[in-house]
């Protein structure tokens, strides 16, 4: 994001505790205009908590919240400006699907028309115009989920919350959903946070992803960001997979075995304990440590075990300097063939310098 | 890593909304129903009862003057009672309405005398009367004879535990606690046992008449407890019909009440057991098979265990209501006396009512036992439910089948039996010489009780429990259940709203006397009306209505009401659109349970009616009372048609309101 959107939301060292139970620590967020926001985390890493305050249902301890330039702390969720959409759906049973999305419409003034028209426009929008005299129980769930989306955006929200929306739903109905509201927000370029545990949807849909453990931002970053260059050994290991090997770090090289590497990693303590990790896309097949003539970070290893994933062969490898631990490599059909990979060859693989994550352990 | 330790500091409050005042107020409104309606007229019964009332001789000194108006020395009244011994230890003990007459402390006294009488207070609190003038003073006061006779001394106010002591050192009434729970613990195991064979044909044979068992199952409840006490009275009383069958036993007495409890409390155990035997789990019974165990073995380890809970829950609630019932005991007891007769007897007879609350919260214990011990079984009971259990699939097998048909056919004939009676008895001229029909029993107007005037009150008093009494009940679970926030206040409303099913329906009417006739409380205007007995019906039956609206909310989805906040529309406005279509069918429930209640019970209105506000269950006491039996079965009957229809016009009017609102519900 070259050109920063101007601030929407702020979250300023925000706490909460539920009784001796801190479940957020000190919290500070900037999240810009018309921005899409993933809150990611395992379960019980404080996402919906957080969510929660933000809307105003489950206050904050400590700390400030701003909207739109304006102090929402302590605020009741009837003064605030957003749009809310549950993994529940959380539908009206006996209220038809037009008398649903018509809610936060009447008894506001509007004329009767007016509202008429607002529904079928909404309707339209979520793709589901000729249901309007239905019952939600006559709907899909992805259905029942675009009317609530439908419902929530009604009253034009400043901003629009989705709690874990799609965790109900089928994996097919899902990714197709995803793609849907994603292409929504973009086009009413409403600011969304949205709370997921799914990591696939948050790096396909946000702008960016603010990833949570134990009450605590992690990273806050850009998908891209936060895969490529993870701030710390949970997200590498919570977003995509790594392998891991636990080692001390030396003068920018890190030491496994007899084999010593080079990373570009910076600011890690010189002697630090350290972790190295590397992902499994990351790591480039070589027929022999002779064959890659020129490269660095060389391992022998032998490749034990295959498996064809369709468009990538997934391998175990093991080197005597890793010790008994497996080495986990994604390869490509093009490598695979072209080197003629087999199960019991004995190869090197190269790990790039720039690939080679370090993290210090925690104290 | 940032710091672990929450930053000190206020902690963030939200401001209030209009939304978020109403709802507080509302809450406040119930609230403040539950606390006047329930826990001050419970408070005012407790200290009640730890009140004594004493004639204390050595507050007065009295001086006798001689003919001349020399007066002699002045004597503690005390000192002349020790001399002459005229009263008694127990003689100075009374209640709130006594008096002593100051002259029987003076064997000479003659009103005609020229004698002159002085008198004073040696404390400041020394009550007297001079005719109806109330004296309280220590300065010396001057009558002359014939205005002394009419000088009588008032009790003395004190607290203590005096009442207690006194009623256990009373044989008579501590073997009313031993009655009581005799008749309470021979009364469950017999309902008990025979709901539990009731219940399991229903649940576990394909026998047939299932629906029509299940409707005859439910008819006790449509009538007042006592009124199985009047069939027997037909059937085995001094004229009964069948007099020689029970071999020269009295049917008044502890086999009467027996057979009477058990017909009045067959329903709530059946309902309980039923339900417990319904969630069985058909794989259970398929492993079982399996091992090969025997149908016997089977039964006793996974069908009773199954049902424990049930059982368990079944057992206290008959013993509660056995032990709490008052109709019953009254019609057909006898001699036998048991608790709540007498408090019934301490009040109405005898007009000691702190006695009667001493009785009242005795009779509390038990109640007060058995809800705790069922809330926790309930707890159980509803974790033993998986959303994985197969149901249960009864096969056919004839001979248990035939077994199970015999067994409900005799406890239908058994209910079904003791209601004709008492309609043919209702029916009859004159029992037993002239059997002829007529309907002259029905005239009630003839009859003392209150007349065809206590069955409009009836129907009076049912209408408005059940409708004031939907719209408390409902709203006020709806506050337990769906405002966030107030933790605690909704805490103690809770235990509130739990606490009238621990609370016997007499010690609700005694508290009642206490609260509401004290003339210094504001609320006294309300004694002797209709309302007064709308709000003792609404809060005696308080809790079930309570637990039917929790149900019926706790299915419906937390986050309609921040959805609905988010959208900025009022709470109340997402309650008339969306919470009350959705519950309805729960919301008609309390409402029939309520109007249902309200014609049959007798227990907490006896102490609160009025002459203008008689009722008809009452009526039906009072007739029995004064020997008017077979107008008072007329009377039961009325109850039971009025009833069974209400019931009939609420399932056509569920059908109706649930196809019409309710078609949402359609897959």
């Amino acid at each position: 994001m070259s050109n920063k959107p101007e601030s929407y939301l702020q979250i300023k060292e925000l706490w909460k505790a539920f009784g001796e139970f801190v479940a957020l620590k000190d919290i500070n967020l900037d999240i810009g205009k018309g921005e899409f926001i993933c809150f990611l985390g395992p379960s019980g890493c404080g996402k919906t908590t957080l969510l929660r305050a933000v809307a105003g249902l489950d206050p904050q301890t400590r700390g400030q919240i701003f909207q739109g330039g304006q102090d929402v702390s302590n605020l009741p969720t009837s003064k605030r400006d957003y749009g809310i959409v549950f993994q529940s759906y959380a539908l009206f049973p006996n209220l038809t699907v037009a008398r649903n999305v018509a809610f936060g419409l009447e008894n506001t003034g509007r004329p009767k028309a007016d509202i008429k028209a607002r529904v079928a426009e909404l309707l339209a929008l979520v793709g589901l115009p000729e249901q309007a005299e239905k019952y939600p129980a006559q709907l899909s769930g992805g259905q029942q989920q675009r009317i609530a989306l439908a419902r929530a955006l009604a009253i034009n929200p400043g901003l629009l919350l989705l709690d874990e929306p799609l965790s109900a739903l089928d994996a097919k109905v899902r990714v197709h959903l995803r793609h849907e509201i994603k292409e929504l927000q973009r086009k009413l370029g409403v600011t969304t946070i949205m709370v997921t545990h799914d990591q696939e949807e948050a790096l396909s849909m946000a702008d960016r992803i603010v990833v949570m453990n134990h009450g605590t931002v992690e990273q806050i970053g850009t998908p891209t960001e936060i895969y490529r260059a993870p701030a710390s050994l949970f997200v590498a290991d919570f977003i995509g997979e790594t392998n891991k090997v636990a080692t001390t770090y030396q003068n920018g090289r890190v030491t496994l075995g007899s084999v010593s590497l080079t990373t570009k990693m910076q600011g890690v303590a010189e002697g630090a304990a350290v972790t190295v990790a590397v992902r499994p896309e990351d790591v480039v097949p070589h027929l022999s440590t002779a064959a890659a003539a020129g490269a660095a970070n060389l391992l022998p290893a032998r490749l034990m075990d295959m498996e064809f994933l369709g468009s990538y062969w997934r391998c175990h490898l093991q080197s005597d300097i890793l010790g008994g631990q497996d080495l986990i490599a994604n390869f490509s059909i093009n490598a695979v063939r072209r080197l003629d990979l087999k199960p019991g060859l004995e190869m090197a693989v190269e790990l790039p310098a720039e690939r080679v994550l370090v993290f210090a352990e925690r104290a | 890593m940032s710091d672990t330790n929450l930053p000190s500091g206020p902690n963030v409050t939200l401001k209030l909304d209009r939304d978020g005042i109403i709802k507080r107020a509302f809450m406040a409104v119930i609230a403040l129903y539950l606390i006047v309606a329930l826990a001050l007229p419970l408070y005012a019964m407790l200290s009640k009862s730890f009140v004594t009332y004493s004639f204390d001789l050595d507050r007065y000194e009295f001086q006798v003057s001689d003919d001349a108006g020399t007066f002699g020395p002045a004597q503690s009244a005390a000192a002349i009672n020790e001399q002459l011994a005229v009263f008694s230890d127990g003689q100075l003990r009374t209640s709130s309405d006594g008096r002593l007459s100051a002259t029987a402390l003076f064997p000479d006294f003659s009103f005609r005398s020229s004698l002159k009488y002085r008198m004073r207070g040696t404390e400041e609190d020394a009550p007297y009367l001079v005719g109806l003038d109330l004296q309280n003073t220590t300065e010396w006061q001057e009558y002359d004879s014939n205005t002394f006779r009419r000088i009588n001394l008032r009790p003395v106010k004190s607290v203590g535990v005096q009442n207690y002591f006194e009623y256990f050192s009373n044989p008579a009434m501590f073997s009313s606690i031993q009655n009581s729970v005799f008749i309470a613990l021979v009364s469950t195991v017999l309902t008990v046992g025979a709901a539990f064979g009731f219940a399991y044909a229903l649940n576990r044979s394909v026998m047939r008449f299932k629906g029509f068992f299940k409707l005859v199952a439910m008819m006790p409840i449509l009538v007042p407890s006592l009124l199985p006490g009047i069939a027997l009275i037909y059937l085995f009383g001094n004229q009964g019909m069948l007099k020689s069958v029970l071999m020269g036993h009295s049917i008044y007495g502890p086999i009467g009440i027996v057979i009477g409890s058990v017909f009045f409390t067959f329903p709530h155990a059946m309902l309980i057991i039923s339900t417990a035997l319904s969630i069985a789990d058909q794989r259970q019974y398929e492993a079982a098979e399996s091992l090969r165990a025997s149908r016997w073995r089977t039964f006793w380890t996974v069908t009773i265990p199954g049902a424990r809970y049930g059982l368990i829950s079944a057992a206290f609630v008959t013993f509660t209501l056995v032990i709490t019932d008052f109709g019953l005991p009254k019609v057909i007891g006898g001699q036998y006396n048991v608790l709540a007769i007498d408090i019934y007897k301490q009040v109405i007879g005898q007009q000691n009512f702190e006695m009667g609350a001493v009785v009242s919260v005795i009779l509390l214990i038990p109640a007060v036992l058995a809800f705790i011990v069922d809330r926790q079984v309930q707890k159980k009971q509803v974790s033993l439910l998986s959303a994985r259990s197969v149901p249960y699939q009864p096969k056919v097998n004839k001979q248990f089948d035939m077994l199970c048909l015999l067994w409900c056919g005799a406890m239908a004939m058994f209910i079904v039996g003791l209601i004709l009676v008492c309609q043919y008895a209702a029916l009859v001229q004159f029992w037993p010489y002239d059997l002829s029909l007529s309907l002259k029993n029905y005239d009630f107007n003839r009859t003392d009780g209150g007349g065809w005037a206590a069955y409009t009150n009836s129907i009076k008093l049912a209408l408005m429990t059940a409708v004031f009494g939907t719209v408390i009940v409902f709203t006020g679970a709806y506050m337990v259940e769906k405002i966030d926030g107030l933790k605690a206040g909704r805490g103690v409303f809770q235990f509130l709203a739990m606490l009238p099913m621990a609370v016997p329906g007499m010690v609700l009417g005694l508290a009642y006397i206490f609260f509401f006739n004290d003339p210094a409380n504001p609320l006294n205007a309300i004694y002797g009306t209709m309302t007064i007995l709308v709000v003792s019906t609404v809060t005696h039956f308080y809790t079930v209505g309570h637990l039917t609206a929790l149900t019926a909310l706790k299915q419906i989805d937390g986050e309609f009401e921040p959805v609905a906040s988010s959208l900025r529309q009022p709470f109340y406005r997402l309650f008339v659109r969306v919470t009350v279509p959705v519950c309805l069918p729960a919301i008609l429930d309390i409402s029939i349970y309520l109007f249902v209640n309200a014609m049959t019970t007798v227990s907490a209105v006896v102490f609160l009616y009025s002459t203008h506000t008689a009722l008809a269950s009452v009526a039906v006491l009072n007739m029995d009372d004064a020997g008017d039996i077979a107008p008072a079965a007329a009377m039961g009957m009325m109850i039971f048609y009025t009833n069974a229809g209400a019931r009939l016009l609420h399932m056509l009017a569920s059908r109706r309101i649930l196809r019409k609102t309710q078609s949402w519900r359609g897959r």
